[in-house]
């Protein structure tokens, strides 16, 4: 049959010294009829490579299939290509039509003579252009260093180095700084920017009083001593890493113990242990001595960061799955670490950097030298048994279990492993699926973490193409070599060992160009909006020039050294003249440098979701802090793709009230709140996040009962802590926009709060009007008339409706014609739909229009049913939303509206 | 009775859900608003060249719909009937015997283009059909293909082509937003609808339609009326403009001013586009409504031509359930139940509205099927990746006529098309060039087609 033909790939037939006579014939008899009807299907330049098979290189063709050689040199019998070109077998070639005999013969004829083929592919794919030396000359591979400060005019302005480099950069552009931030402003930025909350009142007040110089210093202390720092900067360094609770793509299972990395990246930023070490735990902890058992721990989950990536588990070719998890790794590494793409050299040398595709294999060498240990496997034998408990790292001296038996799970364990031998000696796949689901379902054991072992080394060839079945050359074990000074420098890796640890340390040496100045860039941008290289995740040539060179370089270096201290880095910038300046607006300034590159004021910022998040639960008094003692994940059933419908997700950033790091992320399936507010995609490293600006994010703003909730409980605990109204204007401010209203502002918000007040009062069911007897009324109309009803038309009907029920109150005094708490269609309904018909048509509704309000009414019905199983629980702070006293309620309006403020959104 | 409503027809239209005076007033602010704003990334964009096409539908049938018993007649499967076949259509080599179609092909329309009977109604619009019988895509996967089919790339997270559709072009509707789709199916995620490094305000805006369920989320406010709610707006947009005044931050604070209105907006606009109650009841009944099996589909398609009325850039709908490893004669009969006479009553609608000729549909799924059977025993056929049908309809594109040949073990011999080449096509439709449609991030310039793309010239009017 066409259409099918031979997978695999078995190792080819030494080459014999062809004759130019041979080659002739090739080239006039051969190579032409290969290249009119094969190469569309079996080439390095079709898109798929039929089978695997290429026809378009020497070692392709002979190398063939799984059923045989496609051409195996003076064996025609061998070779599978002549029986296929002759059309009786089951595989005919090619599928447009049987080729003439003649031009079958002059295969057999060329098979016979050896078969002649110049087509050498190493030599026109592998051949690089990339001139290392040039490219060793790039700015960004230059080892940083500390230049002396540039000369300035205005020596009075800074106040350290930082200021220096700035001011000189203002000078040349002859700008101006503008003057500093108020001293409210600057707490909200700096509480923030260090720990991702708003100040309190009580630490506004604080600052306020403390006149001394001292004062924004030991702010400063405070904030980076508080364990709310590790919340903040662990979060930056989680989107650097693209950390994940699920594996994501195809068959999204999850990581059940990835929250093991999460909280070491936190404690991590909370300790401030130096950045050279964080990064060589987390390539190579397993490698690294260490002093003590917790150490050791420690060391082990740091590696989490190679094994939390996103794989497709459904990839059906094993090779392809092996170099994709390898090319995760080397993404998550060389963007995170170093902001550079060597990824793009998996197919091709780099396009724009010195990056030949050798480099990428020498570097998937030492990932594909090491195991990911991250619990899971590619498309086992039947679903549940993606999951094995004994694919994790295995803690040393960590007890299996803590809270329950362990004797007793190990041997419910050890009897269901029995059972599926059996069952899988059987052939019974139903009880095999069983078994494996309950065996997914046991207690994990505790001592489990996600991360890396090292394997027998292995040398990777190049996969010509980006193809795993059309390999070239081997290359050793080794690093992005235009990084090096020279080829000299070039660290040794071992025959025994897998490269890990001599990655580790490369990418720690002082004499490594990129690391400190890409790390010293992602906290300038963390604490400025903007990288001075905007591109924080890419300091190749196609990302942007640096705006301050020096001033990189002195922050590098400043970094190394000061023991690669994190915060010490921190402390220096926000320390600094420049951190302080405020957001104000200077036309002259503008005019020069609108986009504000030189920094010569500060930057409106976004808060991100989190610090959105966050900032409302803490200022409503529900923010839990501490750590939550693991992860929901870790309760997930562990074979069970995990998808939008799947029960075990839950929306817990609205349910759960610990800090938003500690949501659990799933891939494929983000948080509302958190897609809505440009949380970005777990599966690639982002150091830096979108900041979109769309009417969702307003939707959920105004419409969700989340913000609703807190600005209730808010409002409750606003009417007990301040007695007089002012007082509470200015403390919701406070907690809010960590400012004092103007006067203006306090009059107009307590003028706001009144006319709710008046609004809830004089028409207690004002909301229940609008919000559902109107929509209500104006479905019945539009199903009976069959368009939309018009705006004198709806006023009529419900002025009919209130009369109606006015002349109705003597005998039932609160009973609306609908609530919400109606049972489907009811007669009341009926009867109120019936009255708003005869009193806008004037007469009786005939039939047909009765027929079409009781239809309205069978679909609302349902509606509303299916509406009160989807609430499901009721909260008892749902219930508070919308009852309590009218005073409360516009109270809860006031906290909401601040919500929604832009102000609230930004800091200045 | 109508009569009396006629005489009452007034000044405001926006009445639908209870709104006020003040809510017209927001809107005239918004009118003026938007007037001076040309920074709105959802305004219309001129196209590269004329457009054919001003929107997209695409009926998406996700599984891997089988091609032999619906669209693709292959009369060599009857001749072969039988024999056992074996091909790599899958992963690893597979064999089966080969089944001819379960279902009757007719010649339909004018053109007499064969399409199976099991799409009575569809069969009906035959010479607006382009039939594209030479599909082939990258992986025999429902997931990878899904995102492929919808992407481009199985490797990346990349922008989705309604994403790609409307920041190309923005979109007509400024109540509405301007790529939805309609229950998307589970598998690829939100990869299908996701704007990955485009701007959010590109995504796809996800549309729940069972009963009883909010079609988007948070679009109503259960706690406060519509007045209330202006109110509450109006001092917010207060504090808003306060900031503005303060900070000159322009940008930013505008933004968020225009996306409250806009968000206002959008509760009024989509519960009234959403509330199909309103149609007549002939259309109800011409697209299955008032049928338990078609309801739901009917619903979905009906949906489909009110929101390109409005505006709607790009409008996917989900259909699942195509994946007939067995019972293959039931189980496609029932997905053909479900949808011929709805997806009929679409094109018909259209076209009565004289939308067709600017709206093109295309309906598809990820892959196809198998010329030969699963295995003796089940009556269905296996995943292939390598020939499989789509179908194009309306937007330029010519109808009656057949594109594309796949062999008697499905593969797609003559006239390929690939996934790419599909998108550019699309592309070319709505008036632009994939390979001039880039993006640029991290470094370098994105397209939906990568590097690929061919506009199949071939098939359009």
């Amino acid at each position: 049959m066409a259409g099918a033909l031979l997978v695999g790939a078995i190792g080819g037939h030494a080459a014999q010294a062809p004759t130019p006579a041979g080659l002739e014939f090739f080239e006039k008899k051969i190579r032409p009829v290969l290249a009119t009807n094969c190469y569309a299907c079996h080439s390095a330049e079709a898109k798929t490579r039929m089978g695997g098979l290429s026809l378009d290189t020497r070692d392709g063709i002979r190398t063939g299939g799984q059923r045989g050689h496609a051409v195996v040199p003076k064996d025609v019998d061998a070779s599978l290509i002549v029986a296929v070109l002759r059309y009786d077998g089951a595989l005919k070639m090619p599928p447009t039509g049987k080729l003439e005999p003649e031009v079958v013969q002059d295969f057999i004829e060329w098979i016979d003579m050896g078969a002649p083929d110049p087509r050498e592919v190493t030599v026109k794919v592998e051949a690089t252009t990339i001139d290392l030396e040039a490219g060793r000359q790039y700015w960004a591979f230059q080892v940083p260093a500390k230049g002396s400060a540039p000369p300035i005019e205005n020596v009075a302005w800074p106040e350290g180095q930082i200021d220096q480099y700035v001011l000189a950069g203002l000078e040349s552009q002859g700008l101006q700084p503008v003057a500093e931030a108020g001293r409210e402003e600057l707490l909200r930025r700096v509480t923030f920017d260090l720990t991702g909350l708003p100040p309190t009142p009580e630490e506004i007040d604080g600052f306020l009083r403390d006149d001394s110089e001292f004062a924004f210093r030991s702010v400063v202390d405070r904030l980076l001593d508080s364990d709310r720092f590790g919340e903040r900067w662990g979060r930056h360094w989680l989107d650097v890493v693209r950390y994940g609770d699920t594996v994501g793509r195809a068959r999204n299972l999850p990581y059940p113990t990835a929250w093991k990395y999460r909280d070491y990246v936190i404690r991590a930023f909370n300790e401030d242990k130096p950045y050279d070490r964080f990064l060589r735990e987390q390539i190579a902890g397993d490698l690294l001595p260490s002093e003590s058992l917790e150490e050791r721990i420690e060391n082990q989950i740091a590696t989490g960061f190679l094994a939390i990536g996103a794989h497709n588990l459904n990839e059906p070719d094993v090779k392809q799955f092996e170099m994709d998890v390898a090319d995760e790794m080397i993404n998550a590494t060389t963007r995170s670490l170093l902001a550079l793409s060597v990824g793009c050299a998996r197919c091709h040398d780099h396009k724009f950097d010195p990056i030949p595709t050798t480099d990428y294999y020498a570097l998937a060498g030492i990932f594909r030298s090491s195991e990911l240990r991250n619990g899971l496997r590619r498309r086992p034998s039947f679903n549940s048994a993606y999951f094995r408990e004994s694919l994790f790292l295995e803690l040393e001296g960590v007890p299996e279990f803590s809270e329950v038996d362990a004797s007793e799970v190990r041997s419910t364990r050890e009897a269901l492993l029995q059972e599926l031998k059996a069952a899988e000696k059987a052939k019974d796949r139903d009880k095999r699926r069983e078994l494996a689901r309950k065996l997914s379902s046991l207690p994990l054991p505790e001592n489990r973490a996600m991360g890396m072992a090292d394997t027998e080394p292995t040398t990777i060839r190049v996969n010509i193409g980006g193809d795993p079945h059309t390999l070239g050359k081997p290359v050793p074990r080794g690093f992005v070599q235009a990084l090096f000074p020279d080829d000299a420098s070039l660290p040794k890796i071992g025959d025994h060992e897998s490269g890990r640890l001599q990655l580790a340390q490369w990418l720690t040496r002082p004499d490594n160009p990129l690391t400190a100045r890409v790390m010293a860039n992602r906290i300038w941008h963390h604490l400025f909006g903007r990288g001075i290289v905007s591109t924080v995740d890419n300091f190749g040539k196609t990302g942007r020039q640096p705006t301050h060179p020096e001033l990189l370089d002195y922050l590098a270096v400043q970094l190394q050294n000061q023991k690669w201290s994190v915060k010490s880095l921190i402390r220096e910038i926000v320390l600094s003249r420049t951190y302080r300046l405020a957001t104000d607006f200077d036309e002259a300034n503008y005019e020069i440098d609108p986009d504000n590159n030189f920094l010569w004021r500060a930057n409106m910022r976004r808060l991100e979701v989190e610090a959105l998040r966050d900032a409302v639960l803490l200022t409503s008094g529900q923010l839990k802090l501490g750590i939550p003692p693991s992860s929901p994940v870790r309760e997930f059933e562990r074979g069970q793709n995990i998808n939008a419908s799947n029960r075990q997700v839950e929306p817990w950033e609205i349910q759960e009230s610990y800090r938003s790091v500690y949501v659990p992320v799933i891939r494929n399936i983000p948080s509302r709140l958190f897609e809505v507010f440009d949380f970005p995609e777990a599966s690639e490293t982002h150091g830096s996040r979108d900041v979109t600006t769309g009417p969702s994010q307003a939707l959920f703003l105004m419409n969700n009962d989340f913000v609703h909730i807190q600005a209730a409980i808010a409002a409750e605990r606003l009417l007990t802590s301040h007695q007089r109204d002012p007082e509470r204007v200015r403390h919701a401010f406070r907690q809010v926009l960590s400012r004092d209203p103007t006067q203006e502002e306090s009059a107009r918000a307590l003028r706001h709060i009144r006319e709710t007040a008046t609004a809830l009062e004089s028409d207690p069911n004002s909301t229940e009007e609008q919000g559902v007897v109107a929509p209500w009324v104006s479905g019945m109309l539009a199903g009976v008339l069959k368009r939309q009803p018009e705006a004198n038309e709806m006023a009529s009907a419900m002025d009919f409706l209130r009369s109606r029920d006015e002349e109705a109150d003597d005998s039932a005094p609160d009973s609306p014609p609908v609530s919400e708490s109606d049972r489907g269609s009811t007669r009341k309904e009926r009867e109120a739909a019936l009255g708003i018909l005869e009193h806008l048509l004037e007469r009786q509704p005939n039939r047909e229009e009765r027929a079409a309000a009781a239809r309205y009414f069978r679909e609302l019905g349902a509606k509303r049913r299916q509406e009160r199983s989807n609430q499901g629980r009721e909260d008892r702070r749902a219930v508070l939303a919308s009852s309590g006293s009218v005073k409360q309620r516009a109270w809860a309006q006031f906290y909401h509206a601040l919500y929604n403020s832009a102000e609230f959104r930004y800091t200045n | 009775m109508t009569q009396t409503f006629q005489d009452r027809r007034g000044f405001l239209r926006a009445a639908a859900t209870g709104f006020g005076y003040t809510a017209f007033a927001g809107l005239a602010a918004l009118d003026a608003l938007r007037a001076k704003d040309s920074q709105n990334p959802l305004q219309p964009k001129q196209p590269h060249f004329a457009p054919q096409a001003k929107r997209v539908i695409l009926l998406f049938m996700q599984g891997g719909p089988t091609q032999h018993d619906t669209f693709d007649y292959n009369p060599d499967l009857v001749k072969h009937a039988g024999q056992m076949a074996e091909s790599n259509l899958s992963s690893g080599t597979k064999k089966g015997k080969i089944l001819p179609s379960v279902f009757e092909f007719k010649p339909s329309g004018e053109s007499g283009i064969p399409i199976s009977e099991v799409f009575p109604n569809l069969r009906q619009h035959a010479d607006d059909l382009c039939l594209l019988n030479g599909m082939h895509t990258d992986t025999p996967a429902h997931g990878p293909a899904s995102i492929f089919a919808h992407t481009g790339s199985i490797t990346f997270v990349r922008p989705s082509m309604g994403s790609w559709v409307v920041y190309g072009l923005g979109t007509e509707s400024q109540d509405l937003p301007g790529f939805v789709t309609i229950n998307p199916p589970p598998a690829g995620g939100a990869s299908l609808y996701g704007s990955a490094f485009l701007p959010a305000t590109y995504q796809g805006t996800r549309l729940n339609v069972t009963d009883g369920q909010e079609p988007i989320e948070d679009l109503r406010n259960a706690r406060m009326g519509f007045d209330s709610q202006r109110r509450q707006l109006d001092y917010v947009q207060e504090l808003n403009r306060g900031l503005l005044d303060r900070t000159e931050a322009v940008s930013q604070v505008e933004g968020v001013i225009q996306s409250y209105e806009l968000a206002f907006r959008m509760q009024r606009a989509v519960p009234t586009t959403l509330d199909v109650s309103t149609e007549p009841e002939s259309t109800r009944e011409m697209y299955g409504l008032n049928e338990e099996k078609t309801r739901s589909f009917g619903t979905q398609c009906l949906l489909a031509r009110r929101m390109a009325e409005q505006g709607v850039r790009f409008i996917e709908i989900g259909h699942r359930s195509w994946d007939h490893h067995n019972d293959l004669r039931k189980r496609l009969a029932d997905n053909a139940m479900a949808t011929d006479k709805p997806i009929a009553a679409l094109i018909a609608d259209l076209k009565r509205r004289d939308m067709l000729k600017e709206t093109l549909i295309v309906w598809g799924g990820e892959f196809g099927r198998s010329t030969f059977e699963q295995n003796d025993k089940s009556d269905g056929r296996r995943h292939n990746n390598r020939g499989y049908t789509m179908w194009m309809a309306g937007g330029g594109i010519r109808g009656g006529m057949r594109y594309g040949r796949s062999d008697e073990v499905g593969v797609a011999v003559e006239n390929r098309v690939h996934i790419h080449d599909l998108h550019a096509t699309i592309l070319h439709q709505l008036g632009l060039d994939h390979t001039k449609l880039t993006y640029r991030y991290a470094g370098r310039d994105f397209r939906l087609t990568d590097v690929h793309g061919r506009v199949v010239k071939e098939i359009l009017a």
